[in-house]
């Protein structure tokens, strides 16, 4: 299978890695996928007073796309309003990287990822 | 990559080989208008008697590295050929006699889904787990012969994990039940020493250019004493004893003729050699935290390793490992995004069955390729695992299969 | 070696097809299914080759689907249409070849009514014949563009359209035809339609079924979904490359092998014709340009063959596949060409190697043959 050049790149350099304290307050995490179906995504995000997202991390196990999609929501969720994350729709990380129709479920999970660490953040703000 | 010839090293050889030289060179006097060109079945021209000559003296030499006949070898198009007319051929000859059949989950897709095709006319299959290590268990297998089973097909050696069944202790079992047993030697013939003669076999599938003959090339052994009977599957001009129909291909026939010939010369040489590269592969690999061998490590082909790398995603690994031209499972369902049906079926858990790659090496691997080949993996599993939240959770003690993942 | 007049059994590759196949005989392997850079360049090899078929054909390449040879592909297209009893009825000329014949005696086995589409006594199927040997429910016919024997050629566009008026589909096996003469796949509107590599200075081992996609059409080997799911098994990569450079030669210069092809043959035709004991078959209609087939009455074929190879000429009588038996052929008798004569049969199939020398030395060798023959059974019946 030949992968896009974006795709390449993130999978190359991916941006963001790393891995925060879930347990933090002003982190929220968003784990989903599973292990049976080839990909797991763990996002998770770093919010200020302001109730914008400061700093986001994420690990994926998965193929090349799965990386690239997480990756590239990391560097677009910076900086956005929970609501504006939220927002992101899996059309236009798959876009953006150029994915192939067997690929696309890979940004369905990075959207879902997103979603996830919002919810988890709010509920520990409820 | 290969430095000298800048090119990814290939260790991909289960899934095909490159054509010896020496075959291409034997192939090229067959082909062109300088060489022998006649049409095999021409009867009133010396151009149809050279090139039916050249027919006869392959399948001699196919028969020699098995220990059959000549005339027990039927040319076909390749081992998926070889097997559609084993399998179909002779359950539609025994249809009256019985219409079960048993063969085993971890059969290569042409064996499995020639059965399916015969479930679908009103056969009934008995597919067979295999044991952990990927063998058959004989009592297993003779607990499902029923008096109405008409045919056995189990393969010699596994194309993903590389494992050797015992052929002759099943085929002994078939025997004593008067079952016809059908062995897919498309990766074994060449590799393992086998004697038809004194094997229990009555039908064996073989591929050229898993051993450095042509692609689109097989044959199917037929044993004649006693005659086991099929019916055809392709239909025409009556070639090969009427079993298979089609104008023989003589270039390719000389192909694969030659390298069976070079196969029984070399096959003890060969395979000590290839031994001493799989340990040294194994060696540089094994020290690694959480890595497997999947499949018996003793009952094995010389040239396969097959080992699942857990917490990290198999095409991911194959990605990083661009400069290696290796596979995750068969090259037939590589291209779906299904984990391994053959680890699958030896009880694998899906993270270990999703993180698999099968390292075959050939004729022309070298120790280098083997070093190389070893830094590029630690360096990637590395990598990939640094990335994984799996091996996050592994290091932090969390046990994965406790957690309630969502499916999706 | 003796000169070659047997190119209707098959062809010697041309050098050009033999340089496009040697990069994937040696150094480069892979198999087309594997994902890396290896199996990669095999499959853009596939993929190229499938292009040069569909043009030489006008076709799309999405409808060539590669077979291991023209047997093959007459075997999938009727077994892969009528599978689990799909078809009830179908209609196949009684001068098929034998590959297709077979094939057809199977499904009629399997409870698939078969009728027979009569030819004439110039080996031709009439629209008439045709629409006779059509019945409410057949679904399937198929009648070969041209005869492999004869080289009868037949008006493959006029039948394929009585067909489709009646919602039937139409086969052609053009292994004959491919290369030698223009034919279209989408202006002839057929449905399916059989090639064969070999028989166009390709290598042997590959063919091809085109097939329009809306075909109810299933895989006749399982085991893998190669070949748009229609064809189970690893591509023979070289051989299809081959067969991609054979068709892409031929599209070049097929124009100046026919005309070629037929200055021979036609002075050919005219020196036997002059020798008067020899009756050319199908000698009233279009021929493919390089074949003539003829009897000597009085003479048997066997003979003939022999003394001919003898004198250093390679010809059969008719199919390679088929030879060996010598019964009259199959087309010669559906033609009603009198046993006694049909037995006499010779086949000449010229190619781009044969020269007008090569023809004068074929027809006094004929000559030759004859007059011995004569003067012994005049010798015989003095005694």
């Amino acid at each position: 299978m030949a992968y896009g050049e974006k795709v390449l790149d993130h999978y190359e350099n991916p941006r963001n890695v790393g891995k925060f304290d879930h347990n933090e307050l002003d982190i929220g995490t968003g784990m989903v996928g599973a292990p049976a179906c080839g990909d797991v995504m763990r996002l998770q995000i770093k919010v200020n007073d302001a109730g914008v997202i400061e700093d986001a991390v994420f690990k994926t196990y998965g193929c090349g796309s799965a990386i690239a999609s997480s990756s590239l929501l990391t560097e677009w969720v910076k900086g956005k309003t929970l609501d504006e994350a939220k927002a992101i729709k899996n059309t236009q990380l798959a876009e953006e990287l150029a994915l192939p129709p067997v690929k696309i479920h890979c940004s369905v999970l990075a959207e879902d990822a997103i979603n996830a660490a919002v919810e988890d953040y709010r509920k520990k703000h409820a | 990559m290969n430095e000298k010839t800048n090119k990814p090293i290939y260790l991909d050889y289960s899934a095909t080989t490159p054509i010896d030289e020496r075959v291409v060179t034997e192939m090229i006097k067959y082909m062109g208008p300088e060489g022998v060109f006649g049409n095999p079945a021409s009867r009133s021209h010396a151009y149809g008697w050279t090139a039916e000559k050249a027919v006869e003296q392959a399948r001699q030499q196919i028969a020699d590295l098995v220990g059959a006949d000549s005339r027990e070898i039927i040319f076909t198009s390749g081992a998926t050929e070889s097997d559609n007319l084993a399998i179909k051929g002779s359950a539609h000859f025994n249809k009256k006699r019985g219409q079960h059949i048993i063969t085993c989950k971890t059969e290569h897709k042409a064996v499995l889904d020639s059965c399916r095709q015969l479930e679908r006319e009103g056969y009934e299959v008995t597919y067979l787990d295999p044991e952990e290590n990927g063998l058959v268990d004989l009592e297993k297998l003779k607990a499902a012969m029923r008096d109405d089973t008409t045919l056995v097909s189990i393969m010699h050696v596994n194309n993903e994990i590389g494992v050797i069944q015992d052929i002759e202790a099943i085929g002994n079992a078939c025997r004593e039940r008067k079952i016809i047993f059908h062995v897919d030697a498309a990766q074994s013939a060449g590799k393992i020493p086998m004697n038809l003669e004194n094997l229990p076999v009555d039908l064996m599938s073989f591929s050229a250019h898993k051993i450095y003959g042509p692609k689109g090339m097989g044959a199917l052994y037929v044993q004649r004493k006693p005659r086991v009977r099929l019916e055809a599957q392709m239909h025409g001009g009556g070639h090969e004893r009427g079993m298979r129909s089609g104008t023989l291909a003589t270039h390719q026939i000389v192909g694969m003729g030659e390298a069976f010939r070079i196969a029984r010369e070399e096959m003890a040489t060969e395979n000590e050699r290839l031994i001493t590269l799989r340990n040294r592969l194994w060696d540089g690999l094994k020290d690694m935290e959480e890595v497997y061998i999947n499949g018996d490590i003793e009952q094995r082909v010389a040239g396969n390793l097959n080992i699942s790398f857990n917490y990290v995603e198999g095409e991911s690994l194959l990605m990083a490992l661009k400069d290696l031209a290796i596979s995750s499972g068969s090259a037939c369902t590589s291209a779906s995004l299904e984990p391994s049906y053959v680890l699958r079926a030896l009880g694998r858990n899906d993270e270990l069955a999703h993180s698999s790659i099968r390292f075959s090496m050939g004729r022309y691997t070298t120790n280098e390729d083997i070093d190389t080949t070893i830094a590029h993996v630690r360096a990637a599993v590395e990598k990939l695992r640094d990335l994984s939240p799996l091996w996050d959770m592994y290091k932090d003690g969390v046990d994965i299969s406790s957690i309630e993942w969502a499916a999706h | 070696m003796a000169i070659y007049l047997d190119h209707n059994a098959t062809t010697p590759l041309h050098e050009k097809v033999l340089e496009a196949m040697l990069p994937y005989m040696g150094g480069t392997s892979g198999n087309p299914s594997s994902l890396h850079r290896f199996g990669r360049l095999q499959r853009h090899a596939i993929d190229q080759a499938r292009e040069q078929i569909a043009e030489l054909m006008d076709a799309q390449a999405s409808q060539v689907v590669f077979t291991s040879g023209g047997t093959e592909a007459n075997n999938l297209m009727l077994k892969g249409l009528c599978k689990d009893n799909a078809v009830q009825r179908i209609a196949v000329s009684e001068i098929e070849h034998s590959s297709l014949l077979q094939p057809a005696a199977v499904v009629a086995d399997e409870g698939c009514a078969v009728d027979s589409i009569a030819v004439d006594q110039q080996g031709q199927v009439t629209p008439e014949a045709l629409i006779n040997a059509i019945k409410d429910d057949t679904s399937l016919v198929s009648v070969m563009a041209a005869n492999n024997e004869t080289g009868a050629l037949q008006d493959i566009e006029k039948l394929a359209e009585e067909a489709r008026a009646r919602g039937i589909w139409f086969h052609t096996d053009a292994a004959q035809v491919a290369g030698k003469m223009e034919l279209s796949f989408k202006q002839a509107g057929v449905h399916a339609m059989t090639l064969s590599a070999h028989k166009l200075y390709g290598p042997m081992g590959a063919g091809a079924l085109i097939v329009d996609k809306q075909l109810p059409m299933h895989s006749i080997l399982q085991g893998g979904s190669q070949e748009f799911g229609l064809r189970a098994g690893t591509e023979n990569v070289p051989t299809i490359v081959g067969f991609g450079m054979a068709a892409e030669l031929a599209r070049q210069t097929m124009v100046q092998r026919a005309d070629q092809a037929r200055v021979l043959r036609d002075q050919l035709e005219k020196r036997l014709m002059q020798l008067g004991v020899v009756t050319v078959f199908a000698q009233q209609v279009q021929r493919l340009p390089n074949t003539l087939q003829f009897g000597v009455q009085g003479f048997d074929g066997e003979t003939l063959l022999m003394e001919l190879d003898r004198r250093g000429f390679a010809v059969s009588s008719g199919s390679a596949c088929t030879s060996g038996k010598s019964e009259p052929s199959h087309v010669l008798k559906a033609m009603a060409v009198p046993d006694e004569l049909a037995t006499s049969a010779i086949r000449v199939s010229l190619g781009r190697s044969n020269s007008m020398a090569e023809i004068d030395l074929f027809v006094e060798a004929v000559q030759q043959i004859i007059g011995i023959q004569n003067s012994a059974v005049m010798t015989s019946a003095n005694l």
